[in-house]
């Protein structure tokens, strides 16, 4: 089985993965970060989203094995401590979840967004840049309200 | 998953002696078709091979008449290129369209070309702009390449090695998506080149995939106009019929993309 170095939330680690081991498997049942779901396992849901190399990926359609020198950030690396992460504290204010299912990839899929664009967000573009993720509560109106109440502080931060 | 050895080459020549050397292997490249297929035990092959490590397949850069783009990059990278973007603007609208924003980081558009899925974006690009496809044997025009669904003129163990999109014609692509999958219901690609030479290509739609919209060129080269198409219609025996939409509906979506991508000529029209 080919070992492969990966760095998960800061943290660099030598795993054995299989040749057709997935990404979300590695993450979930080798290091035990269950916080990264798994919806439809067909790449249209969106919940096993994580940032690899600064981009959202769906890690359930990514080999683990293609994964070997990457850096990836999951929904466990967002929060310091008890300190949420500010667009956790977002998601928290404007209600943005309700079974919470789809929430760490929501989560990933929108601070990669949010990165990317510097916080430069209307209503339209949150709406197509989270396209690749489904909330099955169908509440996605506070999703947005949250994601451009973060991208707002982001673009504010970035301007001090 | 069956299980599967993997394996990296950072050259052509290592990536086509392995495959010589399994008896059943794949190329690997974003991996959005294979894995998924490879889920649902359609595909099982005892070697995966990562093409993505070979600089070859790598680099986005206009060479002469051509705008050339390596197998290995994925869609967002060719979406957000200025090189795209100043040269085919269609084109770079059309891949910042595909799928999603996390399907566009991963998938390539040589493994799009590769799979030639019916529903898929790029087929439309290389056919509607006349592409040439250049593999690691030889150089395969657009109009010699599709060969029917999921079915390209590539043989077992040729590699896509990059894209050459001429970039002396103005383009205009539209397409309808399925609001679900966000795979075309249907699309069509309309190029006119300086010589006055028109291209229609039409994915989504097709029952044997992307094909060339004969009487729409034909229609287009007589008067480069929206109306010229007003009473076309392509013939639905000739197009796919799924829970998704009948082929008579279709018929409709291929005309009116058709329109559509003529009226957004030097850009896209996505819906």
């Amino acid at each position: 089985m080919p070992m492969v170095s990966i760095t998960v939330n800061g943290t660099t680690r030598q795993v054995d993965v299989g040749g057709s081991t997935l990404l979300v498997q590695l993450l979930r049942d080798t290091l035990g970060l269950t916080g990264t779901h798994v919806g439809c396992d067909t790449t249209q849901c969106g919940a096993c989203t994580v940032i690899m190399d600064g981009r959202a990926v769906k890690s359930c359609t990514v080999l683990a094995a293609a994964v070997d020198g990457s850096a990836v950030q999951t929904v466990e690396g967002l929060a310091d401590g008890d300190a949420l992460h500010p667009l956790q504290t977002a998601f928290h204010e404007h209600h943005a979840l309700q079974c919470g299912f789809c929430t760490p990839g929501m989560l990933m899929a929108s601070l990669d967004l949010i990165r990317a664009t510097g916080g430069t967000l209307d209503e339209a573009a949150v709406r197509h840049g989270l396209e690749g993720n489904l909330c099955r509560c169908t509440g996605y109106h506070n999703i947005i309200k949250a994601v451009l109440a973060e991208a707002a502080r982001h673009r504010a931060a970035l301007a001090d | 998953m069956h299980a599967a050895t993997y394996h990296r080459p950072t050259t052509l020549s290592q990536a086509q002696a392995l495959h010589l050397a399994s008896a059943d292997a794949a190329y690997l490249s974003g991996g959005h078709t294979l894995l998924p297929t490879m889920k649902l035990r359609l595909a099982a092959p005892d070697d995966l091979i990562d093409l993505r490590a070979i600089p070859d397949l790598h680099g986005i850069r206009q060479q002469g008449a051509h705008l050339i783009i390596g197998a290995a990059t994925c869609h967002a990278d060719v979406a957000a290129s200025d090189i795209v973007r100043d040269a085919i603007p269609a084109l770079a609208g059309l891949a910042g369209s595909i799928g999603d924003r996390q399907v566009r980081h991963v998938g390539t558009i040589g493994g799009s070309v590769a799979n030639n899925d019916p529903a898929a974006d790029y087929p439309a690009a290389v056919l509607g702009l006349g592409a040439e496809i250049r593999t690691d044997r030889r150089t395969i025009a657009a109009d010699d390449y599709f060969a029917g669904l999921y079915t390209t003129m590539l043989e077992p163990g040729e590699i896509i090695q990059e894209i050459a999109f001429p970039t002396d014609r103005q383009a205009g692509y539209a397409k309808l998506r399925n609001p679900a999958s966000r795979y075309a219901l249907a699309a069509a690609m309309v190029s006119q080149g300086r010589d006055g030479g028109m291209r229609v290509a039409i994915t989504g739609a097709g029952a044997d995939g992307v094909f060339r919209w004969a009487q729409a060129e034909a229609a287009l080269s007589t008067c480069f106009d929206v109306h010229s198409l007003a009473d076309l219609r392509p013939d639905p025996e000739t197009l796919m019929s799924d829970m998704h939409a009948s082929a008579a509906y279709r018929a409709d979506l291929v005309a009116a993309m058709t329109r559509r991508a003529v009226a957004a000529l030097g850009g896209v029209r996505i819906d």
